[in-house]
């Protein structure tokens, strides 16, 4: 089957997709988008985590054929056009948040929509929201770092608006 | 003395201001802009036009003949390139880290569940997975070898490797032993010299390193007829040396390239999918790519080897040990991967930072019909410091002593022997580190007016508002071994290159190292800054093409390839200085490269560095050894067997549920001496993460293992903990440098991972005051139900 959706803005399309295909394997396999990462294809892990029409959700659980015109956002859409690094990004750079990195484009997009949803989480928010996404390196605290970092530069870039 | 605290909870914003970009700076990892892009290239995101998916068939059964195998149906698929058995392998049918005792794919016999016995090539991993299925394997199922008395009496229950086809030192279902015997041993005189004894016999799961990238990587046939291999592992050069006999080829014709790694821990130092995807590249001529699922990954790779430990402690009245005695039972598996190493670790390392007058030891390691077991972070002494760290709380106890204070009062210094006749010969501060655990500050205890449910045992399942919850506290020390030990000639290779390029002097640093995510890249363009007096240093991809590195593991790569890495920018740095001299006539003593330029320190500035490199490069190439150690002695253990230690205390601050049984650890404090903290913000996040690890073995991680067959192999089942699960982990840092390391480091990585499981289940002893003899804890240990 033809399927054809956005992703992160543009229009892409794949032939001959076979219908057990999952959104995830789409991205990664046909459309040259493999930022999105397979670490269970299970829905256990949160590595493959995107934005479908807005919602976070794993991309391994999506079929291919149920994002047939709909909005896909990964992390490679989470820079800007220019290349500039999104305020997520950046926290989880400079937090040293990033280590193996396999974990990192799943809660890069989780911490995005966190953030959206509370400029200013908790702690606890922060571990209830992230609680989907397994990281194997850092032991969390790290990434505990980087979403408070993300947190606190994005209601100072709120306030000076 | 330096020391540095660094909290968990800090803001990180200044230390990204303090950072320079030189060693004991925190710059930022080189690769981490890619990483948070989207754009890195790990082993599964290799593509290549026209490539195939690779794909393996695995026993169901942990103990069988093979009768036959079919697989005329399997290639009639359309879409399907090639289906290949051991009969396909074109050279050594074997290979194996120790001992080359692995099929590359069974040979009328399988001895694990999850062992491959054929490959297939396909368009499409559907087809590839379809394929496999058609594959007809008539199977004799025997009865599995599992068993601690079953693997010791072969004449009952048969062997793992039949006598005639045994490829071990070792003999019967024995893979490795190592005995030790220091001071008098342990006799019955010497028992009586000892006021209390405590005995006990414990137990460790079998833990998984759970990685989160899968094994994979491509497999591009070569016109010269050999392979290039884009893969994730720890150590390229020793993949090639067990590859190449088997795919039949000499080694400069297999050409690895480190493709990115998605963690590792122990889990990529044996052979996964690297001679599989060669095989059918070889066959097909096209391009094969492999990606193991993830329950494939758990049958695929070896685990740390789950233990049963006897130990008995003589003390005196006032606390200071008299004798120890132990013994410990290894269940290697199948195969023996590296459990000839991980012996020698148990065996020497298994009575702890201790200064004990009499010790006795024996370590084993089983051939079994279990899943193999090899490396994982902490590899040997993990499952002893369970032991010998339960056994002194239990001492504590006993005698009425603060469980700190014993643990000070025997604690090895500088100086002290270890059982093995070894003289530490760098700082010990094993009390010290305590001491730094135990002052933190403690969290605030439970507030039940104030509470947030979500911060309970039982989190989010909202199971609790605060009824049956006790906290208890728990202390341990650990200690592990730095690089490879027992006479191995443990070496790394390092080129740097200097030039000017874009009128600057950029340095670039190529060694084969694995980063697995540790940060070596980051460290290794820090040294060369700091050697050379650069700003730009480019670091070359990892390959076959420069000398071999050793393994990403025992904590090594900073000490060695570091190390590595330190020599060839000193010798690029002696080589530019002594173009100047030959050029200018220099006669200063006290010529360095600073800020881009040759400086004199008394003279100041001679001329910049890229005025005096002009168009020249200079490219060399340096290895790095470390002190020879010797192998221990087969029947005392007595031997200079280890490099370097490192040690790390922890306090574990525990909230137990005790009608339920649930966990919550609230907070898991670390201190460790780390030599010199070359990256601090990596150095706090490689303990933190080996902080967690230990975590999981204390309370949830276990591979299920009956009859053989493995019962979790998914992330459903196996469970790693979440952020959760995971407490605040302050860390502090002592920097007591070793002086026979460069710059004074010591290894960091796996320290933690020792030590922390310990306090975690001590902290659950005191608040339930149940003995907890085998981890994981479970709720039902706890509930009584079990
Ligand atoms: S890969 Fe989708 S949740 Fe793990
Ligand atoms: S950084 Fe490796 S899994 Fe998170």
């Amino acid at each position: 089957m033809r399927v054809t959706f956005t992703a992160n803005g543009k229009p892409v399309e794949a032939d001959d997709v076979w219908e057990g295909e999952s959104l995830l394997y789409v991205l990664r396999e046909r459309v040259g988008l493999p930022g999105s990462k397979n670490a269970c294809e299970q829905g256990e892990c949160g590595s493959c985590t995107v934005y479908l029409d807005g919602t976070p959700v794993c991309s391994c659980l999506v079929a291919a054929g149920q994002v047939q015109g709909r909005e896909v956002r990964t992390v490679e859409g989470l820079a800007d056009e220019d290349g500039e690094l999104g305020l997520v990004q950046q926290a989880f750079i400079d937090a040293g948040a990033v280590q193996c990195g396999f974990c990192t484009p799943g809660l890069l997009v989780q911490t995005d929509a966190l953030l959206e949803q509370d400029a200013q989480p908790s702690d606890t928010d922060i571990r209830e929201a992230l609680s989907g996404n397994l990281c194997r390196c850092t032991g969390y605290e790290k990434i505990m770092d980087a979403v408070r970092l993300a947190s606190a530069r994005k209601c100072a870039k709120a306030a000076s608006e | 003395m330096s020391t540095r605290t660094i909290q968990g909870q800090k803001n990180l914003q200044d230390i990204r201001q303090a950072s320079k970009d030189g060693i004991g700076g925190s710059p930022l990892r080189p690769d981490g802009n890619l990483k948070v892009k989207g754009e890195f290239a790990y082993s599964s995101d290799m593509w290549h036009e026209d490539m195939l998916w690779g794909m393996a068939l695995r026993s169901p059964h942990p103990r069988a003949n093979i009768l036959g195998v079919d697989i005329s149906e399997a290639l009639k698929l359309p879409g399907v390139y090639a289906v290949l058995t051991h009969e396909d392998i074109p050279g050594s049918k074997f290979y194996g880290l120790e001992i080359q005792d692995q099929p590359a794919l069974a040979i009328d016999k399988v001895r694990y569940h999850g062992e491959a016995i054929a490959l297939v090539a396909a368009d499409h991993p559907e087809t590839a997975r379809r394929a496999v299925k058609k594959i007809k394997v008539e199977y004799e199922v025997l009865t599995p070898i599992v068993t601690e008395e079953q693997c010791l009496a072969p004449e009952i229950h048969g062997y793992v490797h039949e006598p005639h086809e045994f490829k071990s030192h070792g003999h019967g279902n024995i893979c490795h032993e190592q005995r030790l015997v220091s001071g008098l041993g342990v006799t019955d005189e010497v028992r009586a010299m000892a006021d209390v004894i405590v005995s006990g016999t414990y137990e460790v799961g079998m833990q998984d390193q759970a990685f989160l990238g899968p094994e994979s990587g491509l497999a591009v046939p070569a016109e010269d007829g050999g392979i290039d291999l884009y893969v994730a592992t720890q150590w390229l050069h020793v993949d090639r040396q067990q590859m190449a006999p088997v795919l039949a080829l000499p080694e400069e014709k297999v050409r690895l390239t480190l493709a990115g790694v998605g963690g590792a821990f122990g889990g990529r130092e044996d052979l996964s999918m690297q001679i599989h995807a060669s095989l059918l590249a070889q066959r097909t001529g096209k391009p094969v790519k492999i990606v193991y699922a993830r329950d494939e990954s758990f049958f695929g790779h070896v685990h740390r080897h789950p233990a049963r430990m006897f130990y008995e402690h003589g003390a005196t009245r006032d606390g200071k040990l008299v004798f120890a005695d132990c013994r410990i039972v290894l269940d290697g598996g199948a195969y023996a991967s590296a459990s000839p190493a991980v012996v020698g670790n148990a065996a020497s390392l298994g009575h702890g930072p201790y200064v004990i007058p009499n010790v006795k030891m024996h370590a084993i390691a089983l051939y079994s019909n279990n899943p193999s077991c090899g490396a994982m972070r902490g590899f040997g002494a993990v499952q002893a410091a369970f032991g010998y760290e339960t056994q002194m709380d239990r001492l504590a106890a006993e005698l009425g002593m603060d469980p700190v204070e014993l643990r000070q009062l025997n604690a090895m210094a500088e100086g002290d022997r270890l059982p093995t006749g070894q003289q530490i010969d760098s700082p010990a501060p094993v009390a010290e580190l305590l001491q730094r655990v135990k002052d933190m500050p403690l969290p605030p205890p439970l507030d039940l007016d104030n509470l947030d449910v979500r911060t309970l045992p039982g989190a989010l399942s909202n199971t609790s508002h605060g009824e049956g919850i006790v906290r208890g506290i728990g202390y341990s020390v650990g200690i592990k071994n730095v690089g490879f030990s027992e006479g191995f000639d443990d070496y790394s290779t390092a080129r740097v290159r200097l030039e000017v390029i874009g009128g600057e002097p950029v340095a670039m640093v190529h060694t084969a190292m694995a980063e697995v995510g540790q940060g070596g890249v980051t460290v290794h363009a820090q040294i060369a800054r700091t050697e050379l007096g650069v700003e730009q240093v480019t670091i070359h991809p990892a390959n076959t093409e420069v000398g071999s590195a050793g393994s990403t593991s025992a904590s090594r790569q900073t000490y060695m390839t570091g190390g590595a890495v330190k020599l060839a920018a000193e010798a690029v740095k002696q080589a530019l200085i002594e173009k100047g001299r030959r050029r200018y006539g220099w006669t200063q003593l006290d010529i360095d490269l600073v800020d881009g330029k040759v400086v004199s320190r008394s003279a100041g500035a001679l001329i910049s560095m890229v005025d005096l490199l002009g168009d020249e490069a200079i490219d060399l190439t340096r290895e790095h050894h470390h002190r020879p150690t010797v192998p221990f002695d087969k029947e005392t253990g007595q031997g200079f067997g280890h490099v370097q230690y490192t040690f790390c205390a922890n306090r574990a601050v525990v909230d137990v549920d005790v009608e339920l049984g649930l966990i919550k650890v609230v907070e898991l404090t670390a201190a460790q001496d780390v030599g010199k903290a070359l990256n601090p913000l990596s150095v706090v996040g490689q303990i933190q993460g080996g902080c967690t690890q230990a975590l999981g073995l204390a309370v949830m991680e276990e591979i299920i293992v009956k009859d053989g067959k493995v019962r979790n192999a998914s992330f459903t089942d196996y469970l790693i903990p979440t952020i959760l699960d995971t407490p605040p982990i302050p860390v502090d840092i002592l920097e007591l440098p070793d002086p026979n390391a460069p710059y004074g480091l010591r290894g960091v990585g796996e320290a933690p991972t020792v030590s922390a499981t310990p306090s975690i289940v001590a902290a659950i002893r005191q608040a339930t005051g149940i003995a907890l003899n085998r981890i994981p804890v479970r709720p039902e240990h706890l509930t009584g139900t079990l």
